[in-house]
Formats: structure tokens, sequence, C-alpha cells
């Protein structure tokens, strides 16, 4: 007997088909999006280096900067970076617990670079660098406060990613979503590698 | 989408293994007390090794279509000649 299609599943079968046809469209739009963040960052990074010495009354960096905390901080971005690729992995080979899980870890590991980066943030301004005090705490704020807005959207997106798949809405089918998120989460961490080196490295 | 095969879960191991310890190769570059341009040019290639290997194997660049590496590659390579100028005239270069 062939099964009479209804309203829903006509409506689903559109969906998907639309799904399939807009997928090459939105990765890359992404990637276009990821390329006109290179020159966002570098204007930041650019605007940095160059008021990176105005340090008026204020702490220098290299009075400041404590390079193994921000050294932990950046291998947990790092290792964040492992989890989204192996959750992307899980979800390509429908293995959902293990996606599941490996999508939590990244959410989590992110969660744990912005708190050191709130912890370090504290720190600075009671040792005296606030964004008023001088150029370069200005810049070094912009810099590294506009790269933490970008780790919290990244958080919320994996955990919007993780809430939807427990509730069952995070379709097999559906891999794009985790890719295109994986894609925003692994820029994030490479601007961090640039940020870790010429910000904090090579100023002390 | 992808134009071959995404690697399996331990090759993604092994390059994480890769960066963790060019990330401590990188902490050590920097805390020596080495001539000024030895410690740029070291942590500069250092950090360059980094950034490739994600944007390679983690974002699949090495195994995706080439439109996608020419978007990004026309920002980062769009960027860096356009900053290089800006900080050269303001003479603020490292």
């Amino acid at each position: 007997m062939t099964a009479i299609p209804t309203a829903e599943s006509l409506a689903g079968e559109h969906h998907d088909a639309d799904h399939h046809d807009v997928a090459p469209l939105r990765k890359t739009a992404m990637w276009v999006f990821l390329g006109s963040e290179c020159i966002l960052f570098g204007a930041m990074i650019a605007t940095f280096l160059l008021y990176r010495s105005t340090t008026a009354d204020g702490p220098t960096a290299q009075e400041l900067f404590k390079i193994p905390f921000t050294s932990a901080s950046s291998f947990v971005l790092l290792m964040s970076s492992l989890t989204m690729v192996l959750a992307h992995n899980a979800f390509e080979r429908k293995d959902m617990r293990r996606a599941r899980i490996f999508l939590l870890g990244t959410a989590l590991l992110g969660a744990t670079f912005l708190a050191g980066q709130i912890f370090e943030f504290t720190d600075f301004v009671h040792e005296g660098l606030t964004p008023q005090v001088s150029p370069f705490g200005s810049s070094f704020y912009m810099l590294t406060g506009f790269h933490g807005a970008h780790v919290f959207i990244g958080v919320m997106l994996l955990t919007a990613m993780y809430v939807l798949s427990l509730s069952g809405r995070l379709y097999e089918d559906r891999g794009l979503n985790v890719e295109l998120v994986g894609l925003y989460w692994h820029f994030v961490d490479i601007v961090w590698i640039v940020i870790f080196t010429v910000v904090y490295l090579l100023q002390v | 989408m992808a134009t071959s095969a995404h690697p399996t879960p331990r090759f993604y191991w092994t390059v994480a293994l890769v960066l963790a310890v060019v990330t401590g190769a990188e902490i050590a570059v920097g805390v020596m007390e080495v001539f000024a341009s030895v410690k740029v040019a070291g942590l500069l290639v250092l950090s360059g090794l980094k950034f490739a290997a994600v944007v390679a194997f983690f974002m699949h660049l090495r195994f995706d279509k080439p439109l996608y590496r020419s978007l990004f590659l026309i920002g980062l390579f769009g960027a860096i000649p356009i900053f290089v100028v800006f900080l050269l005239t303001f003479e603020a270069l490292i």
C-alpha cells in the first residue's frame, strides 16, 4: 500500500530540497564572512602595534602580562578546536552521542577561556590598566575584548546546538550547521594564535 | 561538498599533539634571552605553523573546494599588506 503524502511530509521534503540547494551558498557566505573578519582583526592588531608603546602614566605590557597564565588559556582554546573538529567528525559519522559530548566539551572549554579572560582583565584593572588610561590600554582592551565577544557568541552557538541535539532537533542530515559553527569556532582560535604571539609573547 | 574524504579522529589527535608541542616551543622562545630579531622571527614562524595547521586540517581547507581557500586567502593576504604599509607609514612596525 502506497503511503499518502501529508502536507507535513511534503513541506518537509520541500524544506530538505531547499536545504541542499543552498548548502554550498551558505558555506561560501561563511568563508566570505571569515575573509572579511581577517581584515577587521587585522585593523585592530595593527592599531595595537601602533599604540603598544604609548602607555602614558599607565602600566606597560612587561609589567602586566603573565605569560604562564595566558599560555594556559591559549592551550585551552587550542584544545577546543580539537573537540570541535571531533564533534563535526562524529556528526558526519552519525554518532550523535559522541557529537553531543564533543559539542558540550567545546562550549565548556570556550567558557573556561572566557573565565580566564575576565580574571585577567580584572587583574589588569587592579594593576591600573583601564581603557581610559592610555592608548595602549584602549587598543589592548578593544582587540582582546572584541575577540572575547566572538568567543562568547561561539559558546552561545555551541550551547544552542547542544540543546537542539538533546531535544532531537539537530538532525543527522543537517551536518552543515555543525560545520558552519565549527568554521566560526576555528577562526576564533586562529585569531587568538595571532593575538597570543603578537600582543603577548612579542611584548614581554 | 568536500573534494576528498575527511581524515579520521586519530589524525585530528595527531594534529592537536603537534599544535601542543609547537605552543610549548613558542612559549620557550618567548621567554628565552636571545636577540630580538631571532625571537621575533622564531615566534612568527611558529605562530604561522599553528595558524596554517588549524586552517588546513581543522577547517578542512586542505580537503575542501578551492573556492573556499581563495575566498579566505583574499581576506588574509589582502589584510596583511594593507596593515604592513599602515604600520610602516607610522614607523611602528616591530
